[in-house]
This record gives C-alpha cells, sequence and structure tokens, in this order.
C-alpha cells in the first residue's frame, strides 16, 4: 500500500477482488456455503474498520462492538419503523454509529495507549446496557426482530435480495467495496499518511505541529462510520440485532480477526475474518468448547507472529 | 425507605470491597508492566475452583489461604512463560494476549470442573444473620469485608515497608532507574504478577462462598474493576480503592431509585470523571496519559 501500487499490489488486488467476486461459484464445491461467505463480509469489514483506527494510527480501541451494534440496531428500527428501503437503512445505521463515535472520540481521545483500550471498552459497555435494558424499543435480551430486509427496487427492475442468497452477497459485496475504496482512498490520503506518523512516533508528530488528538479523533469518527455499515448489514444477514453484537467480547473477536490476519496489512482483517468464521464454523460443530482453540490460535500468533498471517506470508515471499 | 437505603449502601460497601479486591490486583500489574489483565476474571475463577476442590481435604480456613497461593503460582508460570516475551514490545500485545487466555482459562474451566454451577460451602457460624433488624448482613458477608480490609491493609503495609514493596513502588515510577540500579527487574515483575494474582485468588475464593460457582463468573466481574481503576486513577492503588467503593456504593443506591439502571451508573460516573478530570480523581498527570 505505502509506495503505491506497483505490480506486486496490483497483483494482490487483482486477486482478492476476483476471489471475492467469484466467491459464490467456488465456496460451494469446497464444502461452503454462500452465506458463510456473506458472513465473512461483514466480519471482515467490521476488523477492517478497527484495524483502519488500529494498524494505521497506532490506537486500539475494544469498545468497537458498541457501534457496530448501533449500525445494526439503526438499520433494524429504520426498516421497522420508516422506511422500506435496504440501502437506506443502511445508511441510518451507518449515520446512528458514525455520531455517536464522533460525539464519543471527543472524550476517548484524551487518553491514550492501554488506558484508551480500557475507555473505549467502558463506553462500549454504556451502550450494550441501553440495548439490553430499553426493552420497549430494542427488545432487550430478546434483540430486535420484527423487520426483515428489502427488495431492491429500481422502478423498472427489482432484485430479490430477500430470499436469493447469491443476490444478497453480491449486494454485501457492493457495500463493502464501497467502504474499502473509501479507507484505501482517506490512507492515501495527506490525512491517511498523517495518521500513519502519528502511530510511527506521536511525539514527533506533534512537534511538526499536527493536531494529534484531532488527527486521532477524525480516525476514530470515521472508522465508526465504517464499522456502522458493517452492523447494519450484519442486522440484514440475520433480520435480527442482538444486544451481544455490542459486547465488548464481540469487540475482542474484530481485534482478533484484524491482529491474526495482520494488523498493518490493509487486507490482513480480510484473511482474519475468514479464518476466524471458518474456524468457528467447524469448531463449534465439533466442540462447545470452540473458542478455547481460537483463544490459543490467537495467543500462538500474538507470541510468535504478531504480523499476523499476511504479515509472515508477506515476508516469506519477500525472502 | 430508610432501611432500604441502609440496606442498598450497606450492599454497595460489600460489593464494592469486593471490586476493590479484584481491581487493586489488576492496578499491581497494570502500573508496574503496563500489562491489562484480560485474564484477570479467569484467575479469580481458578481460584474459586482451587477452593471448591481442595475444601474437603483442608477445610474452608485452610482453602481461604492455599487456594489464591496456588492461583499465585500458576500465575506465576503464565507470566513467566506467556508475558515475559512481550515486554518489549508494545503493551497492547501482552492485552491481546490475555485476551484469548482468558477463552482458554474459561473453557479449561468448564472442561475441568463441568459447566454446571457449584456451590461452596462456608462455615456454619458464618452463614447466619448477626440480626433480625439487619437481615442482609450475614456473617460472611461482614467476613468478606473484613478479610478485604485485613488484605488491603496487609498490601499496603507490604509496598510502604518491604525491600520488595518499596521496588514495586519505585518501578512503577520509573522501571529503568530501577534497572539501573542493579535491580532484577525481570524478578521485580514476576512477584508482583504472582501478588495480584493471589489477591485475584482471594477474590475467587470469597466469591465461591457467596455466590456459587460458575465459569463464566470472572468476566462480569472484570468490567467494574476497570472501571474503579479508570476513576480512582490509573497510577494510584489509593485511587483504585476509592473507586471501587465509590462505584459499588453509587450502584447501590441506584438500584434503590432506578433498578434498571444500577449497572450502567457505573459507566455514567467513568464518564463525568473523564470529562472532568481525565487522569482520574486520584490520579497523577503525565501517569500513563
Amino acid at each position: 500500500m505505502s509506495k503505491g501500487l506497483d505490480a506486486r499490489g496490483l497483483l494482490a488486488l487483482v486477486t482478492v477482488w476476483a476471489v471475492l467476486l467469484l466467491a459464490p461459484y467456488w465456496l460451494p464445491p469446497l464444502g461452503g456455503y454462500t452465506a458463510l461467505g456473506t458472513r465473512v463480509l461483514v466480519l471482515a469489514l467490521a476488523a477492517m474498520s478497527v484495524n483502519f483506527l488500529l494498524g494505521f494510527t497506532g490506537v486500539l480501541s475494544f469498545g468497537h462492538a458498541a457501534y457496530f451494534g448501533l449500525g445494526a440496531y439503526g438499520a433494524g428500527l429504520s426498516l421497522k419503523f420508516l422506511t422500506m428501503s435496504s440501502p437506506l437503512s443502511i445508511l441510518f445505521g451507518m449515520l446512528l454509529a458514525g455520531v455517536a463515535g464522533g460525539l464519543l472520540g471527543a472524550l476517548i481521545v484524551r487518553r491514550r495507549g492501554v488506558y484508551f483500550a480500557m475507555v473505549t471498552i467502558a463506553f462500549g459497555q454504556v451502550f450494550y446496557y441501553i440495548a439490553f435494558q430499553w426493552s420497549s424499543l430494542t427488545g432487550g435480551d430478546d434483540g430486535l426482530r420484527g423487520f426483515s430486509r428489502q427488495p431492491l427496487d429500481f422502478g423498472w427492475f427489482s432484485i430479490d435480495i430477500l430470499s436469493n442468497e447469491i443476490a444478497f452477497y453480491y449486494f454485501v459485496l457492493f457495500f463493502f467495496a464501497l467502504v474499502t475504496a473509501v479507507m484505501a482512498l482517506i490512507l492515501r490520503s495527506p490525512f491517511g499518511r498523517t495518521m500513519v506518523a502519528i502511530r510511527e512516533n506521536e511525539r514527533r508528530a506533534r512537534f511538526l505541529g499536527i493536531p494529534v488528538e484531532r488527527h486521532i479523533w477524525l480516525a476514530f469518527t470515521l472508522s465508526c462510520f465504517f464499522i456502522g455499515v458493517a452492523g447494519a448489514l450484519y442486522a440484514l444477514t440475520n433480520n435480527f440485532a442482538d444486544p451481544r453484537g455490542l459486547h465488548y467480547s464481540q469487540s475482542g473477536d474484530f481485534v482478533m480477526m484484524a491482529v491474526m490476519g495482520g494488523m498493518r496489512t490493509f487486507w490482513g482483517p480480510l484473511l482474519g475474518a475468514a479464518v476466524f468464521v471458518i474456524l468457528q464454523d467447524y469448531l463449534s460443530s465439533v466442540t462447545v468448547n470452540w473458542m478455547s482453540f481460537v483463544g490459543l490460535l490467537f495467543v500462538l500468533v500474538v507470541l510468535f507472529f504478531p504480523r499476523g498471517l499476511l504479515g509472515v506470508i508477506r515476508q516469506t515471499s519477500r525472502a | 425507605m430508610t432501611q432500604l437505603l441502609l440496606f442498598n449502601v450497606t450492599n454497595g460497601l460489600i460489593i464494592g470491597a469486593f471490586y476493590v479486591l479484584m481491581a487493586l490486583g489488576l492496578s499491581l500489574i497494570l502500573n508496574l508492566s503496563n500489562v491489562i489483565n484480560f485474564a484477570h476474571g479467569g484467575f479469580l475463577v481458578i481460584g474459586g475452583y482451587i477452593a471448591y476442590t481442595i475444601t474437603p481435604y483442608v477445610g474452608f480456613w485452610g482453602a481461604l489461604l492455599l487456594a489464591p497461593l496456588l492461583t499465585a503460582v500458576i500465575g506465576l508460570a503464565v507470566e513467566r512463560v506467556l508475558i515475559r516475551p512481550l515486554y518489549g514490545r508494545d503493551p497492547l500485545y501482552s492485552l491481546l494476549l490475555t485476551f484469548g487466555l482468558a477463552f482458554i482459562i474459561e473453557d479449561g474451566t468448564r472442561f475441568i470442573w463441568g459447566a454446571q454451577g457449584k456451590p461452596v460451602t462456608i462455615p456454619e457460624f458464618l452463614a447466619q444473620p448477626l440480626s433480625y433488624e439487619f437481615f442482609f448482613i450475614t456473617g460472611y458477608r461482614l467476613f468478606m469485608v473484613l478479610t478485604v480490609v485485613a488484605s488491603v491493609a496487609l498490601l499496603f503495609g507490604l509496598l510502604r515497608y518491604t525491600r520488595l514493596g518499596i521496588r514495586i513502588r519505585a518501578g512503577t515510577l520509573d522501571l529503568e532507574t530501577v534497572a539501573a540500579l542493579g535491580i532484577n527487574v525481570g524478578m521485580l515483575r514476576s512477584l508482583n504478577f504472582a501478588v495480584g494474582i493471589f489477591l485475584a485468588g482471594l477474590s475467587g475464593v470469597l466469591a465461591a462462598g457467596q455466590l456459587g460457582l460458575e465459569p463464566t463468573m470472572g468476566t462480569g466481574l472484570l468490567m467494574p474493576s476497570f472501571i474503579a481503576i479508570i476513576v480512582g486513577g490509573v497510577g494510584s492503588l489509593p485511587g483504585t480503592l476509592f473507586g471501587g467503593l465509590l462505584i459499588g456504593v453509587a450502584s447501590g443506591v441506584t438500584a434503590v431509585f432506578l433498578p434498571s439502571a444500577s449497572e450502567a451508573i457505573m459507566y455514567v460516573l467513568m464518564a463525568v470523571v473523564l470529562l472532568i478530570r481525565p487522569r482520574g480523581l486520584f490520579g497523577e498527570e503525565g501517569m500513563m496519559t
């Protein structure tokens, strides 16, 4: 990413998109199913949003599930009460998550390091309790039900994303592409370079006259908008929003995906999410203690491959 | 009404005392080694289950002392093998590692002891309420508070008067200088970690007697401990002590007037503190900002 698009970068980009675009065709023969691909895309988008902060600004948010959940509830509630349009509901979800993130971010960016992580968790839990307690609006412990994604209506033709799994996969892929394109553009912009500068040496960035707090706040807010889209897509995927989607253990899952895949890389979290979802899908059918296997894998990655899977692949291919 | 309020304030103090025990252990480790120990709740659970297992052999009082010690030994091993390699790296890595470890511990306890809750028997005379009027103050609750007070006093004494304690405090302020003075910083961190885990184990034994045992019980107690630290101020143990009691009482009092918000009030309190005094009530400026 850093040197613009060289041949290797272009090859990687083409590979990623070819794999994603053709997923409904190669997944079933390999024993997967299209809905699994959809799940990977949605969770990958969430993990990439977390990594937008962690990998490129160098601050760890351990409470991003809150904004993921806000996106989900925003989409669900708007479909239930306001609109019959699936894309509009995604917009609502994104706005709810982004605005909440922007407001709280102003408080959160006052801290740094492990303290930042603790504060993000604690604020995230506030939303978890709100979703849990405000039963009349959110359905409380049972989650938000009574809405479903709607077919896309373009006037002269419509696409049925409700019952057609493959159409819905491409619907999700479209938003995935949109958001990741925005992310990539931001990371290439002077603002994106400044984010990396803050990650590498915050004090030096400060001496250069960069308003560090404002940049981190902006990066935080942007990533909340991004993860809001992921959350909205998640609600559309399940036709359901769950308070547990706001819990900090969900944030932990996103962080795990980002770190397992490789947090200094743009596409690492996608790989991490794929590994996570496939492991979950396979292990949970074999054992109830599947989380400890994921935990073990994660501990090993942290200890021995801090660059994550993609980081290792990249290193060996260069050597 | 007065009795109800008194009931809830007392309740809050007891729960707060409990948070304090958890949070002090977390705080010790965080201050010296810059590790947010996500597995702290896991060590609490280990302490509780060890107590459950050894009580038939050594009795409640033996378990009260032995279980935290054994937990601390396990903690020591974990620190040596898993956490020590990460000290040189970004503190985020140790946070991530303990997060993964928490899953392993939770499933591990479920594997060994089963998912079903386990009751823990406490001595007969502790189970009785002290008086009819104040039925909610059982002997065991009083005993819990006294144990917490005693261990906090011991901890502060240790930090104030012993060579180890003085080194831990010095290391919290400036680890590099402590290392330059020829003190084995690796050993210091290990011992400090073990003390923190001992407190987690002790919390586990106490919680087991009050609530019974479940593999997931540690997770729910972790977050209030975080808040206690943030409210009190990172780097200040008296702050953690005060923060724990404060959020305990606050959630107890809120339970009287608005039961559904009794958990959320802690977070509100934390937000207010962060707004007005970002370093925490007792925190020093420049301590891990």
